[in-house]
């Protein structure tokens, strides 16, 4: 029962928390509201005349919305980059960028879930697709797979850390006999749910681009540069916005992370061109497609072009310590990096997977109006998410939020 | 079947909710209002058709056929028809004999209720340059000229019914399956739309209601089965099923009955006296993709 109270104050406390803030603060939640709205509006219109107002058609039949789904997992598994070497290796630097990243995680995941349910063709039906009460194939489709490792992780990564609040919420120590198990856990879970990801295309004989045996390790090697320059660049804004100390030898420690992983998935991408472009066969179209375009067809010129020099640029300043430990330019290499993996593991992996298509012929996609929106509302929601539950653990984290110490929090606003 | 049973009775005040409470206690809601709303009720939460029973299977399309008149006063005939025992389908193409006239196309959308909004079509036939081999980059594959061209041959391709059916094994919820006749199904009100079996399908043999697909009345076929041409809504996959309405009871799928140079040739693998194994054993056959081993139950030859 005691334990109830105080979930309940914490409920309470962090509904307070979330609802006041600076003037910038309302109106970043009151943007992030509105395009959600858009977002809605334009799903009730995708709900009533189907998939048919997206850009997707029988030859391209997954999109924007698949794209994202993809990227975003890889986002996820990044948290883990960060649970590893603090809760396992006891390295205290990263203990408060892990409760950031495994927030990011959380909210990573919702838009995985928000996006593989927008793409549905019969979301009314979805109940087929939960263990138990509909028919799961399992183990044959790696969908199936896909669905309970992402579930699961979505679990691991809300439980750890609400454990780790609720205790501090109420004035003690996190026990690490209950954390640490979890932590390992995460980390195995978190290669998985991207190593599972990736099989979902790699297992498909039908598709030359995607049955490649490097899929999978690039998908980690990538999602482990960009999870963490996005973690970099949150924990800059939450630096700049709140008391929250993060030191720079914090940021410059998953610094690191992010270089290596980056120029792995450099070495890997120059693998993988080689390999398309010294001896092409016929399997070699969609990469041909994608970098130099086909008979006359090149959607997808300006996105790889944009994204291979962002992504080789921010790799190669990133190497050299005096750059890399300017904190400017880190920022600037992030972001870069962050969009260029977008477009590679999104837009740049699934839809040349689908041209040319079984028989040659190229039919090109591009989204619609509908589809971004939906896409930007999902994102706006992710944000949303993350600010919930990155304020409140900031509060508690500072002591600002604590288990009957309520009186002192209302004196302060 | 118990726990859909308790999931049934937990949605049930949830989902229909106000709708259908209040079409069911009004006095002004009509009988048939009323029916309707059970029908659709029950409908919304059956099994998957795979792991029906025989009893089921009659339950759902006496609903599906009642539906039907209730919306628009006219009645269908629809079967559940399981496969007959000793029967395996099995399909040849003649590339010497096909001229590219499309009539097995139009036979198959008419035979079938495909989408007339979206032009459906399940077949795709191929025009290629002759001694140049299988060139299908450079193949027309939606021409509009007077056929034959001199020069060219045609080539017919649909889903393949596969032996070992990537589409089938990548389903997350086994909505689509291979039934003992060998045809490869789709349990249309099973289906979640994912398009995975789209995506793994090296034939390019499925196709999805990306909008609600629509028939005029006096053009739908009335002849149904249940995992064959009765009526799709939006967002589920669709394909080809050799007409699994006509094939078993023994008739012809409507795009060999339709093929005015008999290029098309369809039958039973298991009958040692069938053209198709006639053909099989006396001409040259390849199938398309053999590399990838998924079998198909689809041979080409040439005369
Ligand atoms: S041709 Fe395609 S859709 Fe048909 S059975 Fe084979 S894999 Fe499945
Ligand atoms: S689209 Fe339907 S039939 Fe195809 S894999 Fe998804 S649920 Fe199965």
């Amino acid at each position: 029962m005691g334990r109830f109270k105080v979930l309940k104050s914490l409920v309470v406390d962090s509904l307070d928390t979330i609802t006041k803030g600076s003037i910038k603060y309302h109106i970043w939640m009151g943007v992030l509201t509105l395009v959600m709205l858009i977002g809605m509006y334009c799903y009730s219109i995708q709900l009533e005349e189907g998939l048919s107002v997206t850009g997707m058609t029988d030859r391209v039949s997954w999109g924007l919305y698949i794209s994202n789904f993809t990227f975003l997992v890889g986002v996820a598994a990044a948290a883990v980059m960060l649970v590893m070497p603090t809760y396992v290796l006891k390295d205290v630097d990263f203990k408060q960028a892990v409760l950031i990243g495994e927030g990011l995680a959380v909210a990573a995941l919702i838009m995985c879930l928000a996006f593989v349910v927008a793409d549905m063709g019969g979301p009314s039906v979805l109940w087929h697709m939960i263990p138990g009460i509909g028919v799961f194939n399992f183990p044959n489709s790696m969908l199936t797979w896909d669905v309970i490792v992402l579930n699961g992780y979505l679990f691991i990564n809300i439980s750890i850390p609400f454990y780790i609040l609720f205790r501090h919420y109420q004035g003690k120590e996190a026990k690490k006999s209950v954390y640490v198990p979890g932590a390992v856990l995460s980390v195995f879970w978190a290669v998985g749910i991207h190593l599972v990801t990736a099989f979902l295309y790699q297992g498909l004989q039908a598709r030359p681009f995607w049955n490649n045996a490097l899929l999978g390790p690039r998908f980690l090697a990538s999602a482990f540069a960009a999870g963490p320059a996005l973690i970099i660049l949150v924990l800059a804004i939450i630096r700049s916005f709140s008391a929250f100390n993060i030191p720079d030898k914090t940021i410059k420690k998953i610094a690191m992370i992010v270089t290596v992983a980056a120029q792995i998935n450099l070495i890997m991408l120059i693998s993988e061109l080689f390999k398309e472009f010294y001896a092409p066969t016929h399997h070699s179209e969609s990469a041909y497609y994608l970098f130099f375009g086909l008979h006359g067809k090149n959607a997808l010129l300006p996105w790889i072009w944009t994204a291979i020099p962002l992504n080789v640029i921010a790799t190669i300043i990133l190497t050299f310590n005096r750059f890399r430990n300017n904190l400017k330019v880190l920022y600037v290499c992030c972001f870069m990096l962050f969009v260029a993996i977008w477009i590679e593991k999104g837009f740049g992996l699934i839809v040349p997977g689908f041209i040319p298509g079984p028989y040659g012929k190229i039919v090109e996609y591009l989204p619609t109006g509908i589809e971004i929106g939906v896409t930007l509302g999902i994102w706006a929601l992710g944000a949303f998410v993350f600010t919930i539950l990155a304020k409140t653990a900031i509060g508690i984290e500072l002591g600002e939020l604590r288990y009957k110490k309520k009186e002192t929090i209302e004196d302060r606003h | 079947m118990d726990r859909r049973t308790a999931f049934k009775k937990l949605t049930a005040s949830l989902l229909i909710g106000a709708g259908a409470i209040s079409t069911s206690c009004s006095t002004l809601a009509s009988d048939d209002a009323k029916e309707k709303a059970q029908i659709d009720w029950e409908e919304q939460f059956k099994g998957n058709y795979k792991l029906m029973s025989d009893e089921e299977k009659q339950d759902t399309i006496n609903r599906l056929m009642r539906s039907y008149e209730l919306r628009t006063g006219k009645t269908i005939s629809m079967t559940a028809e399981n496969p007959a025992e000793d029967v395996l389908f099995g399909y040849a193409f003649n590339i010497s004999k096909c001229q590219g006239y499309m009539d097995c196309v139009s036979a198959c959308v008419k035979e079938n209720n495909q989408d007339r909004n979206s032009e459906m079509q399940y077949i795709r036939i191929h025009e290629m340059k002759d001694g140049e081999g299988f060139k299908f980059d450079k193949a027309d594959d939606n021409y509009y000229h007077e056929v034959p061209v001199e020069g060219h041959f045609y080539m017919g391709t649909q889903c393949f019914h596969c032996d070992n059916p990537p589409c089938v094994e990548v389903c997350p919820v086994q909505a689509t399956w291979k039934e003992d006749d060998g045809l490869v199904v789709v349990d249309y009100d099973w289906c979640v739309g994912c398009r995975y079996c789209m995506a793994a399908c090296p034939y390019d043999g499925r196709r999805f209601n990306w909008s609600k697909p629509e028939v005029p009345e006096s053009e739908v076929n009335k002849n149904q089965h249940y995992l064959g041409n009765r009526m799709r809504k939006k967002g589920v996959m669709e394909k080809c099923t050799f007409c699994v309405q006509r094939s078993r009871k023994g008739k012809n799928p409507a795009c060999v009955e339709a093929c005015p140079t008999g290029a098309r040739i369809f039958g039973n693998l298991l009958d040692p006296n069938s053209t198709i194994r006639w053909v099989l054993e006396n001409k040259k056959v390849f199938r398309l993709k053999e590399d990838l081993g998924t079998d198909p139950k689809f041979w080409y030859f040439m005369d």
